[in-house]
């Protein structure tokens, strides 16, 4: 089967691989008809991620159909649509029983900070991903959830993992009605961070990023006030001079350990990687939010450190919520919204690419080229 | 969870101020649903052959894993010394950082040994930056020419360099012979002249 493999920072590739096979009764084989490319998969194109090994096949963005299923998966079979989450998780662990399936402690043997995660390195698990033509998919029995007729496959793929992770951003935000909310970062999540406030009752939604064209998408998808860092003498007292002096209530952080916007946070994060990424966008988030205010953060780093004002979480008294998104937690809720007409997820894809031009899609998205929002690969033989 | 060392029911006040609406994880954790017993009733293990390492950190393997890609050559070596210290340790991700660059190397080798030449330049999607970023792949192009031109340069002005502090070295030792030896021809072809520094820098 072709799949994406990777071979070093900046280097991906298309290639023969051998087909995937059931290992474990709670198995199921898909065969992938839409994959996305993630804002974190660009962590691992970059090589920040440790434990990233040459060879690897990512994406954890994915749907398909069923082609084969295990012993014990009952709920599933071969035919079947589905949406597969990128959590791993078994569904009866300690922490799957509490709700918290980006944390399960029966899917990822490298490390015990995160659950196992579809094509996201040996520090997630060590399993190929959904960039291929078909995909391993353990707990099969838990995780992956059958496409409703009247869904899209375009509006399903994205419930995998940019809707949630937007919604649960905003959810962790504990956002009031009236409330002020500061997005840092207009990607995908980011813009559908904004969107999702609004579903909470946000009074004021403000987004911040340096690329105009993700802005003005933004703006009129969320929709919200767009502000351009590279276009502001100070970030925070630019926030703290729109908010009365006072901070916005909520800050949001969906950009990660790739940011840009600080000489000294790059070449210790992203040059030298002895920081766990640029925690600029974590930094502002901080200083902009109101005493006694939230900080949600979705952004992803490395599980190293970073340079962040801590002192002033504890002199400001903030509350820091952070997680991967519990996708199967929010799934319910979210098709209900995406049949509302409350999300339209889809209108967020600007890329429709074939899995064979898998290095092309990765460099338009890491570069942002031709305006690009988010990007999916199509398998020939979807 | 753990084995309690003190006996609450002897504690004065113990749990008075209990509120369950104090709780930031709401509604993102599920509280109800924690017994503090730690246990659970653990899915069938998967069995492989693959070598899977280990966080320390772990009490045992967790019933499911990855089998891609397991470690090889000096990157595996590097990799199983890694996971001996715990995700805490700096060490543990700085090893697996650096294995990563050399696995890089080892991917070439690989690619090589099986007779395939990688295109990197492809790899790294140097047609989507000719279609969409002329201006952007003709300034890289030239940046990178410009550093091989300079490192280059550098290489042969090091070279010419050491060619003449050794050509200050000989040349005593030259005079010297030719007034012990004479002028004799054959001594004086024996004599290798290096050539003048480069002054193009």
């Amino acid at each position: 089967m072709l799949a994406a493999d990777y071979r070093g920072p900046y280097r991906v590739r298309a290639q023969e691989k051998p087909m995937p096979t059931i290992e474990h009764p709670r198995d199921a084989i898909v065969k992938v008809t839409r994959s996305c490319i993630c804002g974190s998969d660009l962590h691992l194109y970059h090589g920040m991620v440790p434990d990233t090994r040459v060879g690897m096949t990512f994406g954890h963005e994915f749907c398909g159909i069923v082609e084969e299923v295990g012993s014990a998966v009952e709920n599933l079979k071969k035919g079947d649509h589905v949406l597969v989450p990128f959590n791993i998780a078994c569904g009866q662990c300690h922490f799957c029983k509490q709700g918290l399936f980006g944390n399960c402690h029966e899917s990822n043997p490298q490390a015990t900070a995160v659950g196992g995660i579809f094509g996201y390195s040996h520090t997630a698990g060590g399993y190929h991903g959904g960039q291929a033509e078909y995909a391993r998919v353990p707990y099969a029995d838990f995780g992956p959830q059958v496409i409703p007729d009247w869904m899209d496959p375009d509006d399903a793929v994205l419930l995998t993992d940019v809707v949630p992770t937007g919604y649960q951003a905003a959810e962790m935000g504990g956002i009031q009605k009236g409330d002020t909310v500061v997005v840092f970062g207009a990607g995908p999540v980011g813009i559908m961070a904004a969107r999702c406030a609004w579903l909470f009752g946000a009074g004021r939604v403000i987004v911040i990023d340096h690329i105009d064209y993700r802005l003005e998408f933004a703006r009129t998808y969320a929709p919200a006030e767009v502000y351009n860092f590279r276009e502001l003498d100070d970030v925070v007292l630019f926030m703290k001079k729109t908010t009365d002096g006072l901070g916005a209530d909520v800050c949001i952080e969906a950009v990660g350990g790739d940011a840009v916007g600080n000489a000294m946070q790059t070449l210790f994060g992203n040059k030298l990687k002895l920081e766990a990424g640029n925690a600029i966008p974590l930094h502002w988030a901080i200083n902009s939010v109101k005493k006694g205010g939230i900080v949600s953060i979705v952004g992803v780093y490395g599980p190293t450190g970073n340079m962040i004002p801590i002192g002033n979480v504890v002199n400001k008294g903030l509350t820091l919520r952070g997680n991967q998104a519990a996708v199967k937690r929010h799934l319910p809720k979210l098709i209900d919204h995406v049949k509302n007409g409350h999300i339209d997820p889809k209108a967020l894809i600007t890329h429709r690419v074939p899995l064979e031009d898998i290095s092309d899609a990765y460099h338009i998205f890491s570069a942002k080229l031709d305006n690009c929002i988010k990007p999916v690969l199509i398998p020939n033989a979807a | 969870m753990t084995n309690a060392l003190v006996d609450t029911s002897k504690i004065p006040g113990w749990g008075v101020d209990a509120d369950p609406e104090n709780d930031p994880t709401y509604p993102y954790r599920d509280r109800s649903q924690d017994d503090h017993s730690g246990k659970w009733e653990r899915p069938p293990l998967q069995q492989s052959d693959v070598e899977i390492l280990r966080s320390i950190e772990h009490k045992r393997q967790p019933a499911v894993f990855g089998t891609s890609t397991p470690p090889s050559g000096l990157s595996g070596v590097i990799r199983r010394g890694a996971f001996k210290y715990s995700e805490s340790h700096w060490f543990h991700w700085l090893m697996l950082m650096g294995a990563d660059r050399i696995n890089v190397v080892e991917g070439l080798v690989e690619d090589l040994a099986r007779g395939k030449v990688p295109n990197v330049p492809a790899e790294m999607g140097i047609k989507s930056e000719w279609e969409h970023n002329k201006a952007g792949l003709a300034k890289k192009v030239a940046v990178t020419a410009a550093v091989a031109g300079a490192g280059y340069a550098l290489f042969r002005w090091a070279k010419s360099g050491g060619d003449e502090e050794e050509s200050r070295e000989r040349r005593p030792r030259v005079s010297a012979k030719r007034e012990t030896a004479g002028s004799g021809a054959e001594k004086r072809e024996s004599v290798k002249i290096p050539e003048p520094p480069a002054t193009t820098l």
